[in-house]
């Protein structure tokens, strides 16, 4: 048991310090996240009442593209230096080590554009609580985009041109947390309670967890060797 | 004690016919049994159902004469569901038992489920534009069979984007089970999401009940839907099995006896 947790924390470390050496991977993504949203204003329109309708679904849009982006960093690059084929072939369960590089990836690709999500939620002109309720969804749906982009991913790994058939594979099965994410938001205006919302998002991460790694070890074994 | 579990079962339990299914020239040589009589049933049942539901349905009060689209309507959107479940439960057989005729049905379900699932959204927005004045309505219903047709048209573009075929197969299995486990979530999530939004005025015409004389011919298109989808299903599967065997035997056995080379 020891020795699992000191492997999955290898493999947690291990991505996380190559992302902080290779800066751009995840700066890049979280700078489109920005630059697509304050885009917005400028094509649509400045007023306020508008924007502050259309704000919980453009954040949320704009952070599933963003992850949409960062998402070949998860294995792709440990596909192609062969770090994939050490994984595999490591006595520890594969399930187990997708979820901490899952974990790594999120951290270094969701987490920073959670942290700024109040930031472009203030310049969109939403109220103190719809922000809060719109981090609290960020937290709980986002892990739910990494799951589900890391189970594409490993579908599509050894594929050469993989990324647009991987936006293909994803943004449907994204539509639940998406339609939740924004969802919640929107409810605060109108004056409803939010509990049910967050249970069945907290439901769906759940569900998330626990399968997801398995079907994406599974389609690793099947598209590697 | 031993005796017992030696003991040879026979007859269905023996699982037999289930290993039989999976072989593809046993599936070839028996569809080419039932595939004439399929044929002609889903023909002649096509052709007497739409001209009963075109010529001899009476005009609906409310919609004249554009209500007679539910009979295309209708039995499209129930086979882009059942279709779904068809490939789902291919993709489990094929994982689990690692059946390749299963993934081999799955791959030519995926098109057919995704070819229904158009013909059902266009004969709805084409009913639309009559019933509700517009040919689009972000309706629970439509939405969630849109996103259907984006989950059908990713299992094909994934089928094609490789080209060892056996690994193309084995992975649209997974991407097959990992959408049936999504397909209710997504349901209820859009259901969710209709009922948050509460367009104002749109409403189906609400009939809840439906005259007989309008109803038999429904269902006889749905049950002749169901067999055209088992009928189509079934060739493709037949022309996969060709093209994968073609190195077999038995397959070019078949061609020279038909003169082909």
């Amino acid at each position: 048991m020891i020795f699992l947790l000191r492997a999955l924390w290898a493999v947690i470390r291990y991505d996380l310090v190559l992302s902080f050496r290779h800066k751009s991977n995840w700066a890049n993504a979280w700078l489109f996240f920005v630059l697509v949203v304050s885009l917005f204003p400028l094509a649509v329109t400045p007023d306020i009442v508008l924007l502050h309708s259309i704000a919980p679904g453009l954040i949320w849009v704009a952070a599933l593209l963003s992850m949409l982006l960062s998402l070949p960093h998860l294995l792709r690059s440990d596909y192609e230096d062969g770090s994939l084929a050490a994984l595999l072939l490591s006595p520890y369960p594969l399930p187990f080590l997708i979820l901490s590089k899952i974990v790594a990836h999120w951290l270094v690709s969701a987490l920073p554009l959670i942290l700024i999500s109040p930031v472009l939620g203030v310049a969109l002109h939403l109220s103190l609580e719809e922000i809060s309720v719109l981090i609290v969804t960020l937290l709980l749906g986002t892990p739910v985009l990494s799951l589900v982009g890391s189970v594409m991913m490993a579908l599509t790994v050894s594929l050469p041109h993989q990324s647009i058939l991987l936006s293909l594979l994803v943004l449907p099965l994204c539509v639940p947390v998406l339609v939740f994410g924004a969802g919640a938001v929107i409810n605060v205006g109108l004056g409803l309670s939010n509990e049910g919302v967050f249970a069945l998002m907290g439901a769906i991460l759940v569900l998330a967890v626990t399968c997801a790694p398995f079907a994406a070890s599974g389609a690793l074994r099947v598209a590697e060797f | 004690m031993t005796d017992k579990v030696i003991t040879r079962r026979s007859g269905f339990w023996s699982w037999q016919w289930f290993y039989r299914l999976g072989s593809p020239k046993w599936f070839y040589e028996l569809s080419q049994t039932y595939v004439p009589w399929l044929s002609m049933i889903v023909f002649t049942m096509l052709t007497v159902g739409i001209i009963w539901a075109l010529g001899f349905v009476p005009l609906d009060a409310k919609q004249g004469n554009s209500f007679r689209i539910i009979y295309i309507h209708v039995p499209s959107a129930f086979l882009s569901m059942s279709g779904y479940l068809v490939m789902a439960s291919f993709a489990a057989v094929s994982l689990i038992w690692k059946v390749k005729l299963a993934s081999w049905m799955l791959k030519c379900a995926a098109p057919i489920g995704a070819s229904m699932t158009v013909i059902a959204l266009f004969s709805g927005s084409v009913w639309g534009k009559p019933t509700w004045g517009t040919y689009w309505v972000w309706d629970a219903r439509t939405t969630f069979y849109l996103i259907l047709l984006f989950i059908y048209l990713s299992i094909i573009a994934l089928q094609s984007a490789y080209e060892q075929k056996d690994v193309a197969d084995k992975i649209c299995s997974i991407l097959a089970l990992v959408g049936t486990v999504n397909v209710p979530i997504i349901y209820w999530s859009v259901e969710w999401w209709y009922t948050l939004h509460q367009p104002a005025t749109l409403k189906l015409t609400s009939e809840s009940t439906i005259h007989s004389s309008m109803l038999y011919p429904l269902l006889l298109m749905i049950v002749t839907f169901y067999l055209m989808y088992a009928l189509l299903l079934t060739l493709l599967v037949r022309n996969e099995i060709l093209q994968r065997e073609s190195k077999k035997e038995w397959v070019r056995d078949l061609l020279d006896k038909n003169g082909i080379k």
